[in-house]
Protein backbone atom coordinates (compact mmCIF):
# COMPACT_ATOMS: atom_id res chain seq x y z
CA UNK A 1 0.00 0.00 0.00
CA UNK A 2 3.28 2.19 0.70
CA UNK A 3 5.42 2.27 -2.37
CA UNK A 4 9.01 3.91 -2.07
CA UNK A 5 10.15 4.29 -5.35
CA UNK A 6 14.45 4.85 -5.82
CA UNK A 7 13.15 7.82 -3.30
CA UNK A 8 16.78 10.41 -2.26
CA UNK A 9 16.40 13.51 0.03
CA UNK A 10 19.40 15.78 -0.39
CA UNK A 11 19.67 18.52 1.49
CA UNK A 12 23.38 19.87 0.13
CA UNK A 13 25.85 18.35 -1.05
CA UNK A 14 27.57 16.85 2.95
CA UNK A 15 23.78 15.98 3.99
CA UNK A 16 22.00 13.24 2.18
CA UNK A 17 19.56 11.87 4.47
CA UNK A 18 17.84 9.12 1.73
CA UNK A 19 19.82 7.51 -0.84
CA UNK A 20 18.03 5.37 -3.35
CA UNK A 21 15.18 3.75 -0.78
CA UNK A 22 13.30 1.46 -2.80
CA UNK A 23 10.73 -0.90 -0.22
CA UNK A 24 7.51 -1.72 -0.41
CA UNK A 25 4.85 -2.09 2.73
CA UNK A 26 1.92 -4.23 2.84
CA UNK A 27 -1.48 -3.97 4.05
CA UNK A 28 -1.69 -4.81 7.92
CA UNK A 29 1.86 -5.56 7.87
CA UNK A 30 4.05 -4.55 11.19
CA UNK A 31 7.16 -2.78 10.07
CA UNK A 32 10.35 -1.47 12.25
CA UNK A 33 12.46 1.00 11.27
CA UNK A 34 15.60 0.99 12.80
CA UNK A 35 19.09 2.62 12.80
CA UNK A 36 21.26 5.44 14.01
CA UNK A 37 20.45 8.56 14.72
CA UNK A 38 20.72 10.22 11.31
CA UNK A 39 20.25 7.12 9.46
CA UNK A 40 17.18 8.55 7.76
CA UNK A 41 14.21 6.66 9.08
CA UNK A 42 12.29 9.85 10.37
CA UNK A 43 13.03 11.11 6.90
CA UNK A 44 10.87 8.37 5.57
CA UNK A 45 8.15 8.82 7.97
CA UNK A 46 7.95 12.44 7.09
CA UNK A 47 7.96 11.43 3.26
CA UNK A 48 4.92 9.69 3.73
CA UNK A 49 2.96 12.33 5.64
CA UNK A 50 3.89 15.00 3.02
CA UNK A 51 6.10 17.01 5.32
CA UNK A 52 9.71 16.31 3.13
CA UNK A 53 9.53 16.23 -0.47
CA UNK A 54 12.19 13.71 -2.27
CA UNK A 55 14.86 15.31 -3.93
CA UNK A 56 14.29 12.58 -6.59
CA UNK A 57 11.95 9.31 -6.77
CA UNK A 58 8.64 8.97 -5.62
CA UNK A 59 6.35 7.69 -2.73
CA UNK A 60 3.14 6.30 -3.80
CA UNK A 61 -0.22 5.46 -1.07
CA UNK A 62 -2.43 2.94 -3.19
CA UNK A 63 -2.30 4.64 -6.39
CA UNK A 64 -1.40 8.28 -5.53
CA UNK A 65 2.03 9.83 -5.92
CA UNK A 66 2.02 11.64 -2.09
CA UNK A 67 4.20 14.61 -3.71
CA UNK A 68 2.12 15.68 -6.08
CA UNK A 69 -0.98 16.50 -4.31
CA UNK A 70 -2.15 20.44 -4.01
CA UNK A 71 -1.54 21.96 -1.05
CA UNK A 72 -4.86 22.76 0.29
CA UNK A 73 -5.90 18.63 -0.79
CA UNK A 74 -2.98 17.76 1.59
CA UNK A 75 -5.23 17.51 4.96
CA UNK A 76 -7.61 15.26 3.11
CA UNK A 77 -4.68 12.86 2.12
CA UNK A 78 -3.35 12.99 5.71
CA UNK A 79 -6.49 11.76 7.62
CA UNK A 80 -5.80 8.29 6.39
CA UNK A 81 -3.05 8.41 8.80
CA UNK A 82 -2.52 8.28 12.33
CA UNK A 83 1.15 10.17 13.51
CA UNK A 84 2.42 9.13 16.81
CA UNK A 85 5.29 11.22 17.71
CA UNK A 86 8.03 10.81 20.80
CA UNK A 87 7.28 14.46 21.60
CA UNK A 88 3.49 13.53 21.86
CA UNK A 89 2.19 16.45 20.27
CA UNK A 90 -0.69 17.06 22.04
CA UNK A 91 -2.60 20.54 21.63
CA UNK A 92 -1.85 21.93 24.95
CA UNK A 93 -4.97 23.95 25.73
CA UNK A 94 -7.46 21.14 24.79
CA UNK A 95 -8.31 18.24 27.54
CA UNK A 96 -7.25 14.66 26.80
CA UNK A 97 -11.50 14.38 25.55
CA UNK A 98 -11.03 17.33 23.15
CA UNK A 99 -7.81 16.72 21.80
CA UNK A 100 -9.19 13.70 20.15
CA UNK A 101 -12.63 15.32 19.19
CA UNK A 102 -10.75 17.91 17.92
CA UNK A 103 -9.66 14.75 15.09
CA UNK A 104 -13.01 13.30 14.98
CA UNK A 105 -14.47 17.53 14.36
CA UNK A 106 -11.78 18.03 11.46
CA UNK A 107 -13.01 15.33 9.40
CA UNK A 108 -16.91 16.00 10.04
CA UNK A 109 -18.04 13.84 12.66
CA UNK A 110 -21.44 14.24 14.17
CA UNK A 111 -21.35 15.58 18.36
CA UNK A 112 -23.00 12.55 18.80
CA UNK A 113 -20.67 10.17 17.55
CA UNK A 114 -17.30 12.05 19.54
CA UNK A 115 -19.51 11.79 22.47
CA UNK A 116 -19.64 7.92 21.71
CA UNK A 117 -16.31 7.21 20.04
CA UNK A 118 -13.61 9.53 22.49
CA UNK A 119 -14.55 7.23 25.43
CA UNK A 120 -14.65 4.12 23.64
CA UNK A 121 -10.59 4.85 22.36
CA UNK A 122 -9.84 6.39 25.82
CA UNK A 123 -11.14 3.24 27.48
CA UNK A 124 -8.97 1.01 24.56
CA UNK A 125 -5.66 3.58 25.63
CA UNK A 126 -6.93 2.45 29.64
CA UNK A 127 -7.44 6.16 30.25
CA UNK A 128 -11.16 6.76 30.89
CA UNK A 129 -10.85 8.15 34.12
CA UNK A 130 -8.36 11.44 32.86
CA UNK A 131 -10.95 12.30 30.13
CA UNK A 132 -11.53 15.92 31.53
CA UNK A 133 -7.48 16.38 32.40
CA UNK A 134 -5.50 18.83 30.43
CA UNK A 135 -1.55 17.25 28.91
CA UNK A 136 0.50 19.12 30.99
CA UNK A 137 -1.54 17.64 33.69
CA UNK A 138 -1.00 13.67 32.53
CA UNK A 139 2.16 11.86 33.13
CA UNK A 140 4.38 10.93 29.69
CA UNK A 141 3.39 7.63 29.16
CA UNK A 142 -0.43 9.21 29.72
CA UNK A 143 0.06 11.63 27.11
CA UNK A 144 1.17 9.39 24.85
CA UNK A 145 -1.75 7.18 25.50
CA UNK A 146 -3.76 10.14 24.74
CA UNK A 147 -2.16 10.53 21.16
CA UNK A 148 -2.44 7.48 20.46
CA UNK A 149 -6.04 7.31 20.81
CA UNK A 150 -6.16 10.64 18.87
CA UNK A 151 -4.27 8.75 16.32
CA UNK A 152 -6.62 5.65 15.87
CA UNK A 153 -9.90 7.70 16.31
CA UNK A 154 -10.83 7.77 12.74
CA UNK A 155 -9.66 4.51 11.87
CA UNK A 156 -6.92 5.25 9.70
CA UNK A 157 -5.58 3.32 7.12
CA UNK A 158 -1.51 3.34 8.68
CA UNK A 159 -0.64 4.44 11.87
CA UNK A 160 2.78 5.79 11.90
CA UNK A 161 4.70 5.92 15.56
CA UNK A 162 7.89 8.14 15.29
CA UNK A 163 10.10 6.67 18.50
CA UNK A 164 6.86 6.81 20.40
CA UNK A 165 8.34 5.00 23.69
CA UNK A 166 12.18 7.02 23.31
CA UNK A 167 10.71 9.15 26.48
CA UNK A 168 8.96 6.76 28.89
CA UNK A 169 9.93 4.66 31.25
CA UNK A 170 9.91 0.77 30.80
CA UNK A 171 6.75 -0.39 31.78
CA UNK A 172 5.01 2.31 29.73
CA UNK A 173 7.23 1.18 26.93
CA UNK A 174 6.06 -2.44 27.15
CA UNK A 175 2.28 -1.42 27.23
CA UNK A 176 2.33 1.49 24.08
CA UNK A 177 3.84 -1.29 22.42
CA UNK A 178 1.20 -3.83 23.13
CA UNK A 179 -1.11 -1.24 22.23
CA UNK A 180 0.40 -1.23 18.92
CA UNK A 181 0.33 -4.58 18.44
CA UNK A 182 -3.23 -4.75 19.23
CA UNK A 183 -4.25 -1.99 16.35
CA UNK A 184 -1.80 -4.10 14.28
CA UNK A 185 -4.36 -7.00 15.10
CA UNK A 186 -7.29 -5.14 14.35
CA UNK A 187 -6.50 -4.77 10.94
CA UNK A 188 -4.43 -1.71 10.62
CA UNK A 189 -1.12 -1.36 9.17
CA UNK A 190 1.96 0.34 11.60
CA UNK A 191 5.08 1.39 10.91
CA UNK A 192 7.32 2.18 14.02
CA UNK A 193 10.75 3.56 14.59
CA UNK A 194 12.60 2.81 17.19
CA UNK A 195 16.30 2.39 19.30
CA UNK A 196 14.56 -0.19 21.83
CA UNK A 197 16.28 -3.78 21.05
CA UNK A 198 14.30 -5.05 23.27
CA UNK A 199 10.68 -3.60 21.65
CA UNK A 200 11.87 -4.97 18.40
CA UNK A 201 12.71 -8.79 19.27
CA UNK A 202 9.81 -9.06 21.37
CA UNK A 203 7.46 -8.01 18.39
CA UNK A 204 9.31 -10.46 16.04
CA UNK A 205 7.97 -8.68 12.99
CA UNK A 206 9.14 -7.06 10.00
CA UNK A 207 12.30 -5.36 10.51
CA UNK A 208 13.77 -2.90 8.18
CA UNK A 209 17.29 -1.76 9.35
CA UNK A 210 18.81 1.55 8.00
CA UNK A 211 21.97 3.03 8.02
CA UNK A 212 23.09 6.50 5.98
CA UNK A 213 20.30 7.01 4.07
CA UNK A 214 20.04 3.33 2.46
CA UNK A 215 17.96 0.49 3.42
CA UNK A 216 21.12 -2.31 4.16
CA UNK A 217 18.80 -5.30 5.69
CA UNK A 218 14.88 -6.15 5.54
CA UNK A 219 13.74 -9.00 7.32
CA UNK A 220 10.89 -10.23 7.58
CA UNK A 221 10.63 -11.85 11.48
CA UNK A 222 13.76 -9.50 12.37
CA UNK A 223 15.64 -9.09 15.19
CA UNK A 224 17.34 -5.70 16.22
CA UNK A 225 20.93 -5.87 14.55
CA UNK A 226 23.13 -3.05 14.32
CA UNK B 1 -22.37 19.86 8.13
CA UNK B 2 -21.42 23.53 7.62
CA UNK B 3 -23.21 25.24 10.40
CA UNK B 4 -21.73 22.51 12.76
CA UNK B 5 -18.22 24.12 11.58
CA UNK B 6 -19.49 27.22 12.19
CA UNK B 7 -20.17 26.56 15.88
CA UNK B 8 -17.13 24.53 16.39
CA UNK B 9 -14.84 27.30 14.83
CA UNK B 10 -16.51 30.03 17.19
CA UNK B 11 -16.63 27.43 19.91
CA UNK B 12 -12.99 26.87 19.69
CA UNK B 13 -12.07 30.47 19.54
CA UNK B 14 -14.35 31.35 22.91
CA UNK B 15 -12.44 28.59 24.25
CA UNK B 16 -8.73 29.76 23.15
CA UNK B 17 -9.83 33.45 24.63
CA UNK B 18 -10.63 32.09 28.04
CA UNK B 19 -8.16 29.69 28.15
CA UNK B 20 -4.96 31.61 27.29
CA UNK B 21 -6.05 34.45 29.54
CA UNK B 22 -3.10 35.85 29.95
CA UNK B 23 -2.50 36.22 26.71
CA UNK B 24 -5.27 37.46 25.50
CA UNK B 25 -5.56 40.11 28.73
CA UNK B 26 -2.34 41.13 27.37
CA UNK B 27 -3.46 41.81 23.34
CA UNK B 28 -6.82 43.42 24.57
CA UNK B 29 -4.78 46.17 26.65
CA UNK B 30 -2.84 46.74 23.71
CA UNK B 31 -5.68 47.10 21.35
CA UNK B 32 -7.42 49.19 23.97
CA UNK B 33 -4.42 51.06 23.47
CA UNK B 34 -4.80 51.47 20.15
CA UNK B 35 -8.87 51.68 20.32
CA UNK B 36 -8.08 54.79 22.65
CA UNK B 37 -5.79 56.43 20.25
CA UNK B 38 -8.47 56.49 17.18
CA UNK B 39 -11.03 57.81 19.88
CA UNK B 40 -9.28 60.93 21.02
CA UNK B 41 -8.38 61.52 17.45
CA UNK B 42 -12.29 61.59 16.61
CA UNK B 43 -12.34 63.90 19.54
CA UNK B 44 -9.72 65.92 18.84
CA UNK B 45 -10.19 66.64 15.60
CA UNK B 46 -14.36 67.31 16.82
CA UNK B 47 -12.25 69.87 19.01
CA UNK B 48 -10.11 71.13 16.27
CA UNK B 49 -13.38 71.49 13.69
CA UNK B 50 -15.30 73.08 16.67
CA UNK B 51 -12.45 75.67 17.35
CA UNK B 52 -11.93 76.78 13.71
CA UNK B 53 -15.25 76.66 13.29
CA UNK B 54 -15.46 79.41 16.26
CA UNK B 55 -12.60 81.27 14.88
CA UNK B 56 -14.28 81.34 11.42
CA UNK B 57 -16.99 82.25 12.60
CA UNK B 58 -15.57 85.62 14.50
CA UNK B 59 -14.13 86.83 11.07
CA UNK B 60 -16.65 89.13 9.16
CA UNK B 61 -16.01 92.34 6.75
CA UNK B 62 -18.15 95.28 7.56
CA UNK B 63 -19.62 97.61 4.84
CA UNK B 64 -19.60 100.99 6.17
CA UNK B 65 -22.01 103.37 4.14
CA UNK B 66 -22.45 107.20 3.73
CA UNK B 67 -24.88 108.76 5.87
CA UNK B 68 -27.06 110.44 2.91
CA UNK B 69 -27.34 106.72 1.45
CA UNK B 70 -30.97 105.73 0.79
CA UNK B 71 -32.01 103.07 3.41
CA UNK B 72 -33.79 101.23 0.36
CA UNK B 73 -30.62 101.17 -2.07
CA UNK B 74 -28.83 99.26 1.13
CA UNK B 75 -31.21 96.28 1.58
CA UNK B 76 -30.49 96.19 -2.39
CA UNK B 77 -26.95 95.96 -1.86
CA UNK B 78 -27.91 93.08 0.90
CA UNK B 79 -29.87 91.87 -1.31
CA UNK B 80 -27.41 91.57 -4.06
CA UNK B 81 -24.72 90.08 -1.49
CA UNK B 82 -26.98 87.22 -0.28
CA UNK B 83 -26.97 86.34 -3.44
CA UNK B 84 -23.18 85.27 -3.71
CA UNK B 85 -22.12 81.98 -3.63
CA UNK B 86 -19.29 82.60 -1.52
CA UNK B 87 -21.34 84.53 1.10
CA UNK B 88 -23.38 82.72 3.84
CA UNK B 89 -24.79 85.87 5.61
CA UNK B 90 -25.80 89.59 5.71
CA UNK B 91 -26.62 91.41 8.64
CA UNK B 92 -27.94 94.59 8.52
CA UNK B 93 -27.30 97.22 10.82
CA UNK B 94 -29.34 100.93 10.29
CA UNK B 95 -28.25 104.31 11.22
CA UNK B 96 -30.71 104.04 14.78
CA UNK B 97 -29.82 101.04 15.52
CA UNK B 98 -26.03 101.96 14.87
CA UNK B 99 -26.41 104.56 17.52
CA UNK B 100 -28.44 103.07 19.85
CA UNK B 101 -25.55 100.90 19.78
CA UNK B 102 -22.89 102.99 20.09
CA UNK B 103 -24.39 104.61 23.38
CA UNK B 104 -24.93 101.57 24.54
CA UNK B 105 -21.10 100.75 24.29
CA UNK B 106 -20.30 104.39 26.10
CA UNK B 107 -22.63 104.45 28.19
CA UNK B 108 -20.06 105.27 31.12
CA UNK B 109 -18.43 107.99 29.02
CA UNK B 110 -20.32 111.19 29.59
CA UNK B 111 -17.88 113.30 27.60
CA UNK B 112 -18.64 111.31 24.55
CA UNK B 113 -21.90 111.08 24.87
CA UNK B 114 -22.46 114.87 25.41
CA UNK B 115 -20.20 115.42 22.26
CA UNK B 116 -22.83 113.07 20.77
CA UNK B 117 -25.84 115.49 21.98
CA UNK B 118 -24.19 118.36 20.73
CA UNK B 119 -24.34 116.89 17.31
CA UNK B 120 -27.67 118.05 15.21
CA UNK B 121 -27.77 114.51 13.04
CA UNK B 122 -26.99 111.13 13.59
CA UNK B 123 -23.38 111.06 12.12
CA UNK B 124 -23.33 107.22 11.87
CA UNK B 125 -23.85 105.74 9.23
CA UNK B 126 -25.46 101.82 8.63
CA UNK B 127 -23.50 99.25 8.52
CA UNK B 128 -23.70 95.58 6.91
CA UNK B 129 -21.92 92.81 8.26
CA UNK B 130 -21.19 89.76 5.70
CA UNK B 131 -19.83 87.03 6.91
CA UNK B 132 -18.29 84.53 4.12
CA UNK B 133 -18.51 80.68 3.88
CA UNK B 134 -14.24 80.43 3.76
CA UNK B 135 -11.84 82.99 5.51
CA UNK B 136 -10.21 82.86 1.73
CA UNK B 137 -13.43 84.40 0.40
CA UNK B 138 -13.32 87.69 1.38
CA UNK B 139 -11.06 88.69 -0.94
CA UNK B 140 -13.92 88.36 -3.62
CA UNK B 141 -16.64 89.79 -1.60
CA UNK B 142 -14.53 92.55 -1.04
CA UNK B 143 -13.47 93.10 -4.64
CA UNK B 144 -17.18 92.54 -5.56
CA UNK B 145 -18.31 95.29 -2.86
CA UNK B 146 -15.22 97.86 -4.82
CA UNK B 147 -16.20 97.08 -8.20
CA UNK B 148 -18.93 98.68 -9.94
CA UNK B 149 -21.37 95.64 -10.41
CA UNK B 150 -22.99 95.52 -7.23
CA UNK B 151 -25.15 98.53 -8.13
CA UNK B 152 -24.51 99.38 -11.73
CA UNK B 153 -22.06 102.24 -10.60
CA UNK B 154 -23.84 103.56 -7.94
CA UNK B 155 -22.39 101.73 -4.73
CA UNK B 156 -19.69 104.31 -4.89
CA UNK B 157 -21.82 107.13 -4.00
CA UNK B 158 -23.15 104.75 -0.97
CA UNK B 159 -20.14 103.09 0.63
CA UNK B 160 -17.77 105.11 2.70
CA UNK B 161 -15.49 102.54 3.68
CA UNK B 162 -14.95 98.48 3.48
CA UNK B 163 -12.74 97.58 6.59
CA UNK B 164 -11.53 94.39 4.51
CA UNK B 165 -8.46 96.13 3.53
CA UNK B 166 -7.33 96.82 6.83
CA UNK B 167 -7.80 93.88 7.60
CA UNK B 168 -6.86 91.63 5.42
CA UNK B 169 -3.00 90.56 6.34
CA UNK B 170 -5.01 89.25 9.40
CA UNK B 171 -7.46 87.37 7.64
CA UNK B 172 -5.53 86.36 4.74
CA UNK B 173 -2.72 85.01 7.86
CA UNK B 174 -5.55 83.28 9.48
CA UNK B 175 -6.76 81.58 6.90
CA UNK B 176 -2.82 80.37 6.29
CA UNK B 177 -3.38 79.12 9.96
CA UNK B 178 -6.56 77.26 9.96
CA UNK B 179 -5.50 75.37 7.12
CA UNK B 180 -2.21 74.34 7.90
CA UNK B 181 -3.86 73.92 11.77
CA UNK B 182 -6.33 71.31 10.51
CA UNK B 183 -3.58 69.60 7.97
CA UNK B 184 -1.06 69.49 10.87
CA UNK B 185 -3.70 67.85 13.04
CA UNK B 186 -4.80 65.02 10.33
CA UNK B 187 -0.84 64.02 9.84
CA UNK B 188 -0.41 63.50 13.46
CA UNK B 189 -3.45 61.82 14.08
CA UNK B 190 -2.79 59.52 10.97
CA UNK B 191 0.74 58.94 12.39
CA UNK B 192 -0.37 57.54 16.22
CA UNK B 193 -3.41 55.69 14.41
CA UNK B 194 -0.73 53.93 11.89
CA UNK B 195 1.50 53.45 15.15
CA UNK B 196 -0.73 52.54 17.06
CA UNK B 197 -2.23 49.43 14.80
CA UNK B 198 1.13 48.36 14.02
CA UNK B 199 1.23 47.47 17.47
CA UNK B 200 -1.70 46.02 17.90
CA UNK B 201 -1.00 43.69 15.33
CA UNK B 202 2.52 42.89 16.19
CA UNK B 203 1.04 41.74 19.42
CA UNK B 204 -1.54 39.54 18.45
CA UNK B 205 1.44 38.08 15.88
CA UNK B 206 2.72 37.47 19.17
CA UNK B 207 -0.12 35.98 20.58
CA UNK B 208 -0.47 33.55 17.62
CA UNK B 209 3.61 33.12 17.37
CA UNK B 210 3.32 31.07 21.34
CA UNK B 211 0.47 28.52 19.04
CA UNK B 212 2.89 28.22 16.26
CA UNK B 213 3.30 24.55 17.27
CA UNK B 214 0.21 23.98 17.67
CA UNK B 215 -0.82 25.12 14.23
CA UNK B 216 1.81 22.60 12.92
CA UNK B 217 0.22 19.91 15.08
CA UNK B 218 -3.22 20.54 13.65
CA UNK B 219 -2.01 20.35 10.21
CA UNK B 220 -0.32 16.93 10.69
CA UNK B 221 -3.57 15.07 12.11
CA UNK B 222 -5.37 16.63 9.08
CA UNK B 223 -6.72 19.83 10.04
CA UNK B 224 -8.04 22.09 6.51
CA UNK B 225 -6.29 25.66 6.94
CA UNK B 226 -9.59 26.98 7.10
CA UNK B 227 -10.16 24.66 10.56
CA UNK B 228 -7.30 26.05 11.97
CA UNK B 229 -7.61 29.73 10.89
CA UNK B 230 -10.75 30.14 12.22
CA UNK B 231 -10.96 30.00 15.85
CA UNK B 232 -7.80 32.52 15.56
CA UNK B 233 -9.88 34.19 13.78
CA UNK B 234 -12.40 34.60 16.41
CA UNK B 235 -10.47 34.88 19.26
CA UNK B 236 -8.74 38.41 17.49
CA UNK B 237 -12.61 39.18 17.00
CA UNK B 238 -13.49 38.66 20.76
CA UNK B 239 -9.83 40.52 21.24
CA UNK B 240 -11.38 43.42 19.09
CA UNK B 241 -14.45 43.33 20.87
CA UNK B 242 -13.01 43.08 24.58
CA UNK B 243 -11.01 46.12 23.79
CA UNK B 244 -13.17 48.41 22.16
CA UNK B 245 -16.16 48.09 25.61
CA UNK B 246 -13.45 48.52 27.32
CA UNK B 247 -12.31 51.97 25.53
CA UNK B 248 -15.87 53.30 24.88
CA UNK B 249 -16.31 52.52 29.47
CA UNK B 250 -12.95 54.13 29.74
CA UNK B 251 -14.10 57.36 27.39
CA UNK B 252 -16.99 57.80 29.51
CA UNK B 253 -15.57 59.43 32.92
CA UNK B 254 -12.67 61.11 30.81
CA UNK B 255 -15.09 63.15 29.05
CA UNK B 256 -16.93 63.55 32.27
CA UNK B 257 -14.10 65.24 34.04
CA UNK B 258 -12.45 66.84 31.12
CA UNK B 259 -15.70 68.10 29.20
CA UNK B 260 -15.77 71.06 31.62
CA UNK B 261 -12.28 72.39 31.53
CA UNK B 262 -11.57 71.96 27.96
CA UNK B 263 -14.65 73.88 27.05
CA UNK B 264 -12.67 76.89 28.25
CA UNK B 265 -10.12 76.58 27.16
CA UNK B 266 -11.19 75.59 23.43
CA UNK B 267 -14.19 75.97 21.26
CA UNK B 268 -17.49 75.87 23.81
CA UNK B 269 -17.13 72.06 22.75
CA UNK B 270 -18.66 70.07 25.51
CA UNK B 271 -16.84 66.25 25.07
CA UNK B 272 -19.20 64.76 27.65
CA UNK B 273 -22.00 66.13 25.60
CA UNK B 274 -20.71 65.15 22.26
CA UNK B 275 -19.57 61.61 23.62
CA UNK B 276 -23.24 61.21 24.85
CA UNK B 277 -25.06 62.59 21.47
CA UNK B 278 -22.73 60.88 19.25
CA UNK B 279 -22.58 57.66 21.44
CA UNK B 280 -23.88 55.85 18.54
CA UNK B 281 -20.81 56.64 15.64
CA UNK B 282 -18.16 55.67 18.32
CA UNK B 283 -19.71 53.12 19.02
CA UNK B 284 -19.58 51.54 15.22
CA UNK B 285 -16.20 53.35 15.07
CA UNK B 286 -14.63 51.45 17.93
CA UNK B 287 -16.27 48.24 17.61
CA UNK B 288 -16.20 47.87 13.83
CA UNK B 289 -12.00 49.13 13.32
CA UNK B 290 -11.50 46.50 16.76
CA UNK B 291 -13.00 43.56 15.11
CA UNK B 292 -11.73 44.32 11.68
CA UNK B 293 -7.87 44.94 13.19
CA UNK B 294 -8.07 41.44 15.52
CA UNK B 295 -9.51 39.48 12.50
CA UNK B 296 -7.60 40.84 10.20
CA UNK B 297 -4.21 40.63 12.10
CA UNK B 298 -5.18 37.20 13.75
CA UNK B 299 -6.04 35.82 9.20
CA UNK B 300 -1.97 37.26 8.16
CA UNK B 301 -0.58 36.01 11.44
CA UNK B 302 -2.08 32.30 11.09
CA UNK B 303 -0.84 31.82 7.32
CA UNK B 304 2.49 32.57 8.55
CA UNK B 305 2.67 28.86 10.11
CA UNK B 306 0.06 27.28 8.09
CA UNK B 307 2.95 26.32 5.77
CA UNK B 308 4.01 22.85 7.27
Amino acid sequence: MIYFDNVSKVYSDSSTALSGVTLTIHPKEFVSLVGHSGAGKTTLLKMILAEERPTSGSVLFDATDIHTLRRHKLHQYRRKIGAIFQDFRLLPNKTAFENIAFAMEMVGRSDAEIAVDVPYVLQMVDLGTKMWNFPHELSGGEKQRVAIARAIVNQPDVVIADEPTGSLDPINTYDIVQILKKINDLGTTVILTTHNKGVIDSLGKRVITMEKGKVIRDDPTGKYVL
Amino acid sequence: MLWTSIKRVIKGGVVNFYRNGFVSLASVLIMTVTLFVIGSVLFLSATLTASLDEIKSKVDVNVYFLTSAKEEDILALAEALRTLPEVKDVEYVSREQALTDFKKRHEHDELTLQALEELPDNPLGAVLNVKAKEPSQYEGIAGFLKGDNALGGGTKTLIDEVNYYDNKVAIDKLSRILVSAEKLGFAAALMLVIISISIAFNTIRLAIYISREEIGVMRLVGASNKYIRGPFVVSGILYGITASLLTLALFYPLTYYLGDSLQNFFSGLNLFTYYLVHFGEFFLILVGSGIVLGAVSSFLAVRRYLNV
